[in-house]
Formats: C-alpha cells, structure tokens, sequence
C-alpha cells in the first residue's frame, strides 16, 4: 500500500494529471487498489485532487474473475490432458471444473482430439503442444480497465459467454493539490502518555478526527422516570415547608381509609368492584381509636349528625370499619395524622404532604392500573379558606410550569367545598383536569377533636399522569411494572419540570 | 359520576336562550359544578353503539337534534333527570323562583299502606305517594323511567337499599298491603310478560335475564320475598325484582301511585322526595303531590312523601370568611340573592344571621358547610381572590424516604438501574417462583382479585425484578437491576394488622453469576451506610430460592439483615431466564 502511494505520487509528479484507469495500466494493479490508495493519500489534506467520473464500463462476472484468475475452461481441460497418451474421457469430465464447457471449446479451438474407440471407452489426445489462453488475457484487460486493446468480436465473446458485463464505474482525474509531496508522514490516531513524555507529539501529524461519529456510552446505572418525577414533586413540597408524612402502609382499616373521612359505608367506593377487601388480615381492631371515645364520636357523626350536621342517618357497623383494605388513598394516612395533630395540646399549624401508592380494583387499560402513586398536599390553620386553597394550588402549579389554572366545583365525600383544578393544555387547546382539592368537611375534623376554628384545605394529583406527560408515555404499563422498557429507563432525560 | 342527556332545543328553551353555543353551555356547567361530555345525537349516538350502516339504516327514525351528555355530581341526586337539571340551572340563572314542594292530604282520606310484621324478616320499609292528574308526554315519560333507573343504580345501590316501583292508581283499589310471602304463594302476571308466574318460576325465569338477574341475589335466598297488593289482591310489584302487570303505567296514565320499598328508611324517604319533586310539575296542581299513609305492624303511622322543608340559621361572619369577603364586599342581601339561586331560599334574621330554607330536593345538604359551597358557586368560584395561607411551616422528610432516596443515588452510581414493579402480585410469584413453600410466607391475601395477578401484596421485590429481567433480556448483557421499595407482611400479633418494610435488591444476570460484583454492590452499600467492616458479614446459610453453597445471610451487628447469593437455576427457569443471576435482598429500615 505504502509503495504503491508512493508509485503514484511519483507518476503525478512527473505527468501532473492523470485518470485512476491510467494509473490501473501503469501499475498493473486492479482499479479497486487504485481507488483505495488515493482515498488514502486523500485523507492526509490537499496533497491531490481526485475529481469521480461515472462511466459505463465493462466489468467481470464471478465466472469471469475465476476465469482472469486460473485460466479459461478450456485451457484447464488442455492442461489436465496429458501429453502423449492422453486421457480417459469419462474421467477428464469427472476430475475437471467445468469439463462440458471446456470440452466442447477445446474441441472447436482443435487444441484436442477425441479416440471414440479407444480401448477402455472413448479417450482425449492433445492435438497441439502448447496452448495461449486468449479469453483469459482478454478478462485480465478488463479487470485493468484496458478495453481499447479488446476487439468488438473479443467483447461480444466474453458477454456471449457470460463472463463480463456492463457495469458503472467511478473513474477519478487526479492531479496535484496544493499541498503536494512525494512524502507522506505516517498519521497518528492517539496522543499517547509517551508521546508526551518523548516530547515527539511536536513533530508527529495526528489523523484527523470524525466527530459525526457517536462517542462510547459510558457505563451507567439510572434511575426510574416516574421516581425522578417524584424527586421533583418533594422537592417542591420541602421548599413550600411541608412535612411528609409516613405512608409506609398499603394495608388499611375501613375505619381510616373511609370511615374517619366522613364517607358513608354504603358509599359506591366501599364496594368490592372499587376496593380490595383482604381475607389475610381481614379485619383489624381499634381499640385504640374506641379507647378514647373517638370511634363513638365518628359512628355519631355517621348515624344521628352532629357539630352542625344532620349526619347521613343510618346504622353504622363497627364490624364494616374493622375491614381491612388496601388503601384507596393516601388521604387515609392524612386521616391519622391529623387526628394525631388534634391530640397534642395546643394545636399546631401544620402543613403537610405525601406522594405514595393507592390501589384500586380497577379493570387495567392504558391509562389505569391497579397501584398508582397519590400525590397529597394539606394545611391545617386557623380559618383557611377557598382563597387560600386556590392560593396554594396556584404556587404549587407555578413551580410546575403551570400558569393558567381554574377551579370547577366538585363533590368529594370528605370535602366541603371541593374544587377540581383544571389547567389550559396549550397542545390539545382546551382545559383538561389536573388535580381535585377542597376543605375537609368538619364531620371530619371535628370528632378528632380538633378546635372548630381550624380549616383543613388539602388538594391531591396523581404522579403517573404528570409524568406521561413529561416523558411523552402512552401506555402506562410501559411505565409501571415488569414490562417496563429499561431502554425508556436509560435514555429519559432528567425532570424539569418547569421546562 | 352519572350522565343525564338533554335536548339541545330543550335546554334553550328554559334558559331563554335561543342562540346558545357549545362553548357557552359548557362555561355554564363549569361554573354550576356539572360536566359538558360530550355534544352528540340519537343518530351518533346510535352509530357508535352500532356502527354507522345501522344507524344509516334506521334513516328517519333517528333524530339529528343535538343532545348534550351532562355528568353530574355524585350527591346531586335532585339533577339526574332533564326536569330537575333544567330547573336549577333556570334558577341559578335568575330566570325562575325555587318552587314550593306541597304534599296534600285529601278531604276524602289518605289511601293507606299497611305494612305486615312479615316484611321485617326481608325489606321492612315502604313509603308511598301519588300523583295526580298528570299528563306525560313521550318525553317526559321516558325520562320518568330514565331517573327511577339512575336512582336504583346510585343512591338505591343496585336496588339493594331501595326499589321503586310505579303504577296506574286508576287500575288499583287501595287500602294497600305490604307483606312479604313465602315464593311459592307469590302468584302474578309480571310485567310486559302474557301469563301468570309463581315467584319460584320468576327466579328462573329471570336468572337468563341480563337486566334483572343482578338484582335476584337481593332476596333469593330468603324464606319471605316481600309483595305488594291492592284490596283486591292485586299484586303490584315483587320488589325490589319486577313489577306487576296490571297496574303498568302507560303514556295515558293520569294518576300515578308510587311505592319505594326499602331497608333504610331514611334512603327511600329521600327518594320519594327526588322523584315527586321532579315530576309534579306535570300534575294539573304542579310542585303537589299527595300523600300516602304508611301504617307499621307496631301502630306507628307515617305520611310520606315527607317533602319537608328545613330551616338553618348561618353567621354570616362563617360564610363571608369562607369565601375571603368583607362585610362590605359582600352584603347579607347579596348573600340571599346567591344562596336563592342555588334553590336555598335565604332570608336575614338579624345583621348577624341568615335563615337558609333547604328544600327537599337538596337532600346533600348536612351541614352549614355545604352552604357555603353554594354561596362561593353562586359567586364563581373563579372570581374569589386568591391568597396564600399565612400558615409558617419548616419543610420535613420523613428519614426512610430520605435515606431511601440518598441510596437510590448511590446504587445508581454504582451502575443499577432502577425498576418500578407492582406492589400487588400473585401467590406463586413468592412461593413457587423462589421456590419457597406459601405456608411460610406472611403475606396479606386480597378477597376480591380481578386477575391472579393480584392475589397478594409482594413479600419480596425478587419477582418484579426477575420478570423485569425477563421481558429485557434481549438488551446488551449483563444486565444490573436494582428497586428500593416496600414489602408487606401480615403482623405477627393479633391487632390484625399488617406493616410495610422498606427493602433493598439488586440482580446481576449475565453471561456469568456476577456474584462477586453483587457483593461489592452490597460493601460499596455498607461503606455509603458507614458501617465499619466489624458490624457486617456474610455468613454461609441455605435459602431455597439461592444456589445450594452458594448463599449467605447479610449480617449487621451480629443479626440477619438480608440474604445474598447466586440464584439457585430452578429459581431461573420459573422466570424464563436462561442465563446466570446473582441478588441480594436486604431491610433498608435496620440501618436508619
């Protein structure tokens, strides 16, 4: 290779331009060879010009290089012939490729005879002694590209036979470039520690690099997209100064997950088409909520009214609110905490929040699965009000991005007023829903115990929605579960979610 | 939530508005608490359900009026038919009075229902009322039957706490008797069938029924199904299954008799209310029914329908605080004139109060509360001015999650990545599949499961992983897995609870076990936890689910924290996998 840049570079030296065929000629070297040097010498600057010209040309078959390689078929035959006593017939077309071509073409060109009587069955002479094998002279022309040496009678032979064909070729005018040398300098591809240390990086040439090529992935764990929205969602909830609250438990009490809540136990969300009842644990006690007389205050509530309310009138059964489910909300847990806020004796304003799974007993589709991720805000303050529930909302959402927000009125079982928080979806044009909100109804908050100056205004959203969004999901089983795409997982970009 | 429809041309013709847009009934329901789903048409509606050469088909006998689909609110049960609908939304828009619900009692005498001992063993309540001289029209008639179906499907839940049944008084002759029989001594002509049935027959006969058969369970497997008659012996209904023939109300019915059996009393009752107060505006005296006595085996006797009207009186100071206004920005006179508009009729009866009348059709009404929202939607919730609380408050992790999400970091760092797996899984993907017997496993079962998918709440994260692993597995080996997240077990004690635990696994699956590379995932873990090289160890031990020799016990402080090892190949093959795995598993909660 290096000899033959070199040899080229000489020859455009002395002949200033020249085409790739000529070279092909001159070196007696296959074009292919050719083209691959001056790509070569190419990629060391402007030391040659090489401007392509497409022609027709013609060029080898398979056949035909197998030819320009071992001889033509017939000139095998002759050569496996031996002289003087010659050769079996039978056994000619058996040890030799191509034979029945060979054969009959041997037999045209009378370089053999054949003794149809020979003792033994029919038997091959040679008839001349030696041979000069023109087919195969004339392909080694065409793979040199030196077709004007070819006569048209050579050229309708070779096609007749199958041997060449018509083919494009890219031919290259060369001449000398700007930065012409008969010297290449080798090229280096790495800047190497003794390089530097020699200090003969000063004298080396580097080659030059392809920075349309991918760099190497560096080897990476990642984290889930929908934790990373998570991530982002506490992280606004801690500089909003919420605390979060401890939703370690999926297994709930009736009692908690509805009852505390104010929702009546013949409500439809108590069904099992909604809920998932247990059978292991399957109910719970609550002797520490009846220790304290609670448990009475919330069957009050239910049965006959009271702090103000009518009640909703009907029988309340402990033995419903000793079942177990897995929770339907986080709101469960905010049930808790705030009953445990009533307890302390001075009340404290509170602001609290929790992002955790719920789970419903939902045919799966698309867009809903059995287990989902509630994101929950709340404040407890002396005399909130809707204002300030819209208020927060609107801070919550501007640090989401969101500017343009109303607020629809809605019914919540355990909250009064309830407010649905609508957001304006620049990319479908129109208002979609993004959250539910309202004020926790005092039959609520009131047999907790707390002072019936305090408000509770809490507002809730799911993580899964969001995060489709952002990520651009359809199908939320690509996102949850054990089909997850960990391809998804290794390219998502990190959350912004104000981006 | 339910959806009521309503013409187009009708609910412009009772909002006076002739020119009303799509987007303008939507503003309206926005702002009143109702949902504008869908704009559509008997036709579309029809070629959706059917397909389009149906409904091209059916050519004329198909409507192209517009007809809006309208959700409403779950407790709103005074909405869910086009009268009630249209009505409060003409008085939210001023363009009507609320009306005044009368129950009468006739200078001839109540008809009477009595009501025999036998009912308590099955259904023991019934309330009744009557219209009179009413004319419906197709419409209204079909709506008529349109709401006694959304009510058995909301508030009667299924028909299970009360079922309404509706006749032709004309065809009756009171007194009426409720009483509750054993099946085979139930005999009549059921609804819309030609010969008679004993209710033994009826059971099967509607137990190929796809309408009925969900309501069957309610009484089947009583001794006494409970029955209504006339003084003659007709049997109006079978409740809460069908009703007779006889008594059917037709479009020509002018009198009609309603009866609501019931296992709450308090349910029926508020039924009877919604669906008289709809449709009394039909009756020649409109907004008057009249009433039934109801006469228990004890002697009580109660008049229904009960259409009471109830007073409470509200400080104003309560209302104009929860909407965020001062007195001069929002006066009692005001807040009367909103309130009306929202049909509770409000009066002052002092600077400091107002009386509100809650009429009985708005039986949502508990609590002074429930007022207020109506006040602040009759003001538009959109035009209340926004403020922050003044609630001050430190923000607050609770330390599992924090250390949770510092961990995550760290594995993550160390080259894992993170799977998110359900919480919910079935009974063999923690026994079975780790090759571990149930019995031994303390896991919370689920009653009601829609798929075995669910059967139980994880007792380990291996299986989420491991079928993780399984539908990636064409991606560039090995691949590192990890989860942090939570288990549940059932509680060891008898509060008949059951606890979350936070756990920690990793899976390597490659070409090799990779086990030396978990185990310096699990040190690099103990190093980021500070634990000094004196508090951790491994220590060889058998779990079914590792490689027998190959599985140790993660010691911390001397105790079991975890298990690591390379997993054993039965434990492989349960999950499809066909190449070598190591994990670990281990309480994240023993290190906070």
């Amino acid at each position: 290779m290096e000899d033959l840049r070199s040899n080229i570079l000489a020859y455009i030296d002395k002949h200033e331009t020249c085409s790739s065929t000529e070279l092909c000629k001159e070196m007696n070297v296959e074009h292919q060879k050719i083209v691959g040097a001056l790509n070569s010498i190419l990629a060391f600057g402007e030391i040659i010009s090489a401007q392509p010209e497409v022609t027709s040309r013609l060029e080898l078959t398979d056949e035909g290089r197998q030819v320009a390689d071992h001889g033509s078929h017939e000139a095998v035959l002759f050569a496996s012939v031996p002289a003087g006593d010659g050769a079996p017939q039978s056994e000619l077309m058996k040890s030799v490729p191509n034979a029945k071509i060979g054969f009959s073409k041997a037999l045209a060109n009378r370089w053999i005879r054949l003794d149809k009587s020979a003792p033994g069955g029919p038997r091959v002479y040679r008839q001349v002694e030696s041979v000069s094998d023109r087919i195969r002279h004339c392909l080694q022309m065409v793979a040199a590209l030196s077709l004007d040496s070819l006569t048209a009678e050579e050229r309708a032979e070779l096609k007749k036979r199958k041997l060449v064909q018509e083919g494009r070729v890219t031919v290259y005018r060369v001449a000398k470039g700007p930065a012409f040398t008969l010297t290449l300098a080798k090229e280096e591809t790495e800047l190497t520690a003794e390089m530097l240390a020699t200090g003969v990086w000063q004298t080396l040439t580097f080659k030059a690099y392809n920075f349309k090529a991918l760099g190497q992935q560096p080897d990476c764990g990642h984290l889930h997209p929908l934790l990373k929205v998570r991530a982002e969602f506490r992280q606004i909830f801690l500089e909003m100064g919420f605390q979060e609250m401890p939703t370690n438990r999926y297994v709930e009490s009736s009692f908690w997950n509805f009852d505390a809540l104010f929702q009546p136990q013949q409500h439809p969300a108590r069904d099992a088409h909604d809920t998932f009842f247990l059978t292991e644990p399957a109910a719970c006690r609550l002797d520490a909520e009846q220790a304290d007389g609670y448990l009475a205050r919330v069957k009050a509530v239910h049965s006959n009214g009271g702090y103000g309310s009518i009640g909703y009138n009907y029988d309340w059964k402990e033995s419903e609110a000793q079942k177990n489910i897995l929770r339907t909300h986080t709101t469960a847990v905010s049930a808790r905490m705030l009953y445990q806020l009533a307890q302390q004796p001075q009340f404290q304003p509170t602001k609290y929040f929790s992002i955790d799974r719920v789970f419903r007993n939902e045919s799966l589709d698309a867009t809903h699965l059995a287990e989902f991720h509630q994101i929950e805000g709340l404040v407890a303050d002396y005399n909130l009000n809707l204002c300030h529930l819209m208020g927060i909302i609107r801070e919550f959402f501007h640090k989401l991005g969101i500017r343009r927000l109303r607020f629809k009125p809605a019914y919540n079982p355990y909250t009064e007023p309830s407010m649905e928080i609508f957001s304006y979806h620049e990319g479908l044009g129109k208002w979609v829903e993004i959250g539910n909100s309202g004020v926790f109804r005092p039959e609520m908050l009131l047999p907790m115990g707390l002072p019936e100056s305090v408000s509770v205004i809490a507002w809730g959203l799911s993580l899964e929605r969001p995060t489709m969004i952002k990520y651009g999901i359809n199908n939320i089983r690509d996102l949850i579960g054990p089909k997850v795409d960990l391809k998804m997982v290794s390219v998502g970009p990190i959350c912004r979610l104000d981006k | 939530m339910p959806v009521v429809q309503i013409e187009k041309a009708a609910l412009c013709q009772c909002l006076n508005r002739k020119d009303f847009t799509d987007e303008e009934v939507d503003e309206l329901c926005f702002e009143f608490g109702l949902e504008l789903d869908e704009v559509t048409s008997e036709r579309e509606m029809l070629a959706k359900e059917q397909g389009d050469a149906k409904a091209a088909q059916m050519g004329d006998q198909l409507s192209d009026a517009v007809i809006y689909k309208i959700e409403v609110p779950a407790n709103r049960y005074d909405l869910l038919c086009v009268e009630g609908l249209s009505r409060a939304l003409m008085v939210f828009q001023s363009l009507a009075q609320p009306p005044l619900y009368k129950a009468v009692q006739p200078a001839a005498g109540m008809q009477q229902m009595r009501v025999a001992p036998s009912t308590a063993q099955i259904r023991p309540y019934v309330v009744c009322a009557m219209l009179r001289n009413l004319s419906f029209t197709p419409a209204s008639y079909k709506s008529f039957i349109d709401l006694q179906d959304k009510l058995h499907q909301t508030i009667c839940r299924q028909r299970s706490l009360v079922a309404i049944g509706t006749h032709d008084f004309d065809t009756l002759t009171g007194p009426f008797l409720y009483e509750a029989l054993p099946p085979s001594d139930i005999v009549f002509k059921p609804l819309n069938q030609t010969k008679e049935f004993s209710a033994v027959e009826l059971m099967q006969l509607y137990s190929g029924e796809s309408h009925l058969k969900a309501y069957l369970p309610i009484i089947r497997d009583s001794p006494v199904y409970p029955v209504i008659k006339d003084a003659n012996g007709v049997v109006l209904s079978m409740p809460p299954i069908i009703n007779g023939d006889h008594s059917k109300i037709t479009l020509n019915t002018k009198n009609v008799f309603i009866e609501a059996t019931a296992t709450d009393a308090h349910k029926a009752s508020v039924v009877l209310d919604t669906l008289v107060c709809a449709f009394s505006q039909y009756c020649s005296e409109q907004f008057t029914v009249q009433a039934v006595q109801v006469n228990y085996p004890d002697g009580r006797a109660s008049i229904y329908p009960s259409l009471a009207y109830r007073q409470v009186d509200i400080q104003v100071d309560y209302l104009r605080k929860g909407v965020g206004r001062s007195d001069s920005q929002l006066t009692i006179d005001e807040i009367c004139n909103r309130l009306t508009r929202m049909c509770l009729v409000a009066k002052a009866t002092s600077d400091a109060t107002v009386s509100v009348t809650v009429p009985p059709t708005r039986h949502d009404v508990l609590h002074p509360c429930d007022v207020l929202e109506d006040l602040a939607i009759a003001i538009g919730y959109n035009n209340l001015e926004m403020s922050l609380p003044p609630t001050l408050c430190t923000g607050k992790q609770q330390p599992l999650n924090s250390l949770t999400d510092k961990l995550r970091l760290e594995v993550a760092f160390a080259g894992f990545t993170e799977c998110l797996t359900f919480a919910l899984c079935s009974e063999k993907d923690i026994s079975e599949r780790l090759r571990l017997p149930l019995d031994s496993l303390p896991a919370v079962r689920i009653a009601n499961p829609k798929t075995l998918e669910f059967q139980v709440a994880r007792t380990s994260l291996l299986p989420g992983i491991l079928k993780t692993v399984h539908s990636n597995r064409s991606l560039p080996l090995p691949l590192k897995l990890f989860e942090i997240q939570d288990v549940v077990y059932k509680s060891t004690d008898s509060s008949g609870s059951a606890v979350n635990s936070r756990q920690l696994a990793a899976v390597y699956y490659g070409k090799s076990s990779g086990f030396e590379l978990i185990h310096g995932l699990m040190d690099r873990i103990m190093q980021v936890l500070g634990v000094p090289v004196d508090q951790y160890k491994l220590s060889a031990t058998e779990v079914a689910t590792y490689f027998t020799g190959r599985c140790a016990n993660v010691l911390y402080k001397g105790s079991p924290v975890g298990t690591i090892g390379v997993l054993h190949p039965e434990t492989l093959a349960q999950f499809d996998l066909t190449l070598p795995a190591s994990a670990f598993v281990f309480d994240v909660e023993k290190f906070l």
